[in-house]
């Protein structure tokens, strides 16, 4: 540093930097955007919204005091995509597939709710086989995106090889998931009235493997990352959120769980088969980095364990229910009956008219809560379908966590809350 | 709690605060005259524990009522030419107003206590505003700023009410009914 430099900073009053572990408080004005106190010395960056540690295409506009956040307003819509507007103009059954490009990591996640939205409008019964099925791959699909997750904000906090540790591991879920659904994401194995398909064989053995496999690999994330002194020092007390304003603010799954909230619609509202599952509700108890990132960590060895018991306990059974009405007859059939084809070329070309109504539906994504709403009108399309985001609502808070903080901190902060910018956006 | 029983709780802390309450298949739907909104909200967060909003979805019903019900292109709704719509009546709820707006409400709570979900709807048409529950859930930022560039609904009081998906100078609301899909004009064209 020259002496000009140091001449320079002298001069100044140092920015302020709030303690570790302080609450965030939400800012007056409009709780997602912290504005900028008036001051000379004061730049305004654009931090992204392509920047690495964007976590895909969100800027923020950050108002910086020398290298300490001072003010924060989120810009989103980047990848905005106007899926809502686009099941309007599709039959049920062709929104599907637009369902898990929303959340490209926890796809699963978002064709449950979808798919369970319309169930309960047509109040069809899945078969019990199909909803074990469902659960299985549910948390396959939270050990995806959490192995993802841990892989990317390790890169971004600058530990590397934490990222190819956990692509390794992702790549064997992917693989599970290829084995029965022909696909490494984004599936479609969802039906309304159960799933595509039946488990192959062979897949109990491979998902078997690895269910032995997987919590030693997780107890090495553990080994490489936990008691890292550099990766404690950037996350211990960052970020901090406390439980009533973590609620306030709509956060959910494990960002409301790090901060000592044990709410979990799995083990809360229970849907698919979880009620008859053994698995513990993982909770922080400061509501920082650190403990988001403990808690989703720990949570993969839940998941592990919930797969484990679906190998062991699946019922067997039919995997999709038998209302002709709605669900696609068998294959083989269409050459020997000729009600089954009418039926199959009526569901295929016009689709199936769902009773008018309104519902609700949420699942327990990896990010929180999923949740769909939606609108019939008696047609084969939907009128309105829109999507609670869990990871739109979580954004907000980035500027209360980040604000008084080195830029760095907010780095940490925007990888810990987990955002899926297709998901944000829509 | 039912519906009944919710409403008939409501009504002694906020009289004539609900016109209407259905059990739904997912939850009690509670409809909520605009000019109560904040008032039951209020009640609903301090009284009954809702303390968590899911979200706030907006609905468009062009058309509603008539025969045919919007849908994209036409200004009277849908078109029964256009594939798809097999001149369906139009049946949700009859709705009174060509908006209707849903907050979803729970309960959360580290006990293993269920979310206990209630919806609360109000009905507005195109120009009315909705005042903001931004002072009672600050997550509600977002979804009313979601709500306002998607739909054209405004909410009144919201301390930021800017368009958040679509960029700033966008022209009209996407998700309307009369909104075409696929007839947004081409970007860019003048930075040639």
């Amino acid at each position: 540093m020259s002496t000009t430099d140091q001449g320079l900073a002298s001069e100044r009053a140092p920015a302020p930097v709030v303690p570790l572990y302080t609450p965030c408080a939400i800012p007056p004005g409009a709780p997602s955007k912290v504005d900028p106190p008036v001051g000379e010395d004061l730049i305004t960056v654009n931090f992204g919204p392509n920047h690495p540690s964007t976590h895909g295409v969100l800027r923020l506009i950050v108002t910086l005091d020398g290298e300490v956040v001072v003010g924060l307003d989120a810009d989103i819509g980047y990848v905005h995509t106007g899926f809502e507007k686009n099941f309007e103009q599709k039959t049920y059954w062709k929104g599907i597939p637009y369902a898990p490009r929303m959340d490209y990591l926890g796809f699963f996640s978002n064709e449950l709710a979808y798919v369970g939205a319309v169930e309960k409008l047509i109040e069809i019964q899945v078969p019990e086989r199909a909803q074990w099925i469902r659960t299985l791959f549910a948390e396959l699909n939270r050990l995806h995106s959490h192995l993802v997750y841990l892989g990317t904000s390790g890169v971004e906090l600058g530990a590397m090889s934490a990222f190819f540790y956990c692509l390794r591991e992702r790549d064997s879920v992917l693989d599970l998931f290829e084995m029965v659904t022909g696909v490494r994401m984004h599936d479609r194995y969802p039906q309304f009235g159960g799933v595509f398909e039946d488990l192959p064989k062979g897949f109990y053995a491979e998902c078997k493997r690895f269910c032995q496999e997987m919590p030693k690999r997780i107890d090495s994330y553990l080994d490489l990352l936990a008691g890292n002194p550099i990766w404690k020092g950037r996350l211990k007390g960052i970020g901090t959120i406390d439980a009533e304003t973590a609620i306030a603010m709509g956060l959910s799954g494990p960002n409301l769980r790090a901060s000592g909230v044990a709410y979990d619609l799995r083990r809360n509202d229970p849907y698919l088969a979880y009620d008859k599952l053994d698995f513990e509700v993982v909770t922080g108890q400061k509501g920082d980095c650190y403990d988001r990132f403990l808690c989703r960590t720990m949570e993969m060895y839940e998941s592990v364990k919930i797969i484990d018991q679906c190998l062991e306990g699946m019922p067997s059974g039919p995997v999709m229910a038998d209302d002709r009405k709605y669900v696609l007859p068998p294959r083989a059939e269409l050459h020997t009956s000729m009600e089954s084809l009418i039926h199959h070329f009526k569901l295929v070309t016009e689709g199936f008219r769902v009773p008018a109504g309104q519902v609700y539906t949420a699942v327990e994504s990896p990010r929180g809560e999923f949740g769909c709403y939606l609108v019939s009108d008696g047609s084969p399309k939907p009128w309105r379908v829109h999507f609670r985001a869990p990871s739109f609502v979580s954004l907000q808070v980035t500027g209360m966590m980040s604000v008084n903080r080195y830029v760095a901190d907010m780095i940490a902060v925007v990888g810990s809350l987990d955002g899926v910018m297709g998901e944000v956006d829509r | 709690m039912t519906a009944a029983e919710l409403a008939e709780a409501l009504e002694q802390r906020v009289p004539g605060g609900v016109t209407q309450h259905a059990d739904g298949a997912d939850m009690p739907t509670l409809v909520v005259p605009v000019d109560k909104l904040l008032e039951v909200c209020r009640e609903l967060r301090d009284g009954h524990g809702k303390n968590f909003l899911s979200a706030v979805s907006a609905v468009d019903f062009l058309g509603r009522g008539e025969e045919v019900a919007g849908y994209f292109g036409t200004e009277r709704g849908r078109d029964l030419n256009s594939p798809g719509s097999w001149g369906a009546p139009h049946t949700v709820l009859s709705p009174p107003t060509r908006f209707c707006v849903s907050y979803h409400l729970a309960h959360v709570d580290g006990d293993g206590s269920p979310p206990q979900r209630v919806r609360v709807q109000v009905m507005v048409e195109d120009g009315e505003d909705v005042p903001s529950v931004v002072p009672i859930w600050p997550t509600a930022d977002w979804h009313e700023r979601e709500q306002w560039d998607m739909m054209g609904v405004r909410f009144a009081g919201h301390p930021n009410l800017k368009r958040l998906l679509m960029p700033s100078d966008w022209d009209g609301h996407p998700l309307r009914k009369d909104y075409p899909i696929g007839g947004e004009p081409v970007q860019f064209t003048d930075a040639v």
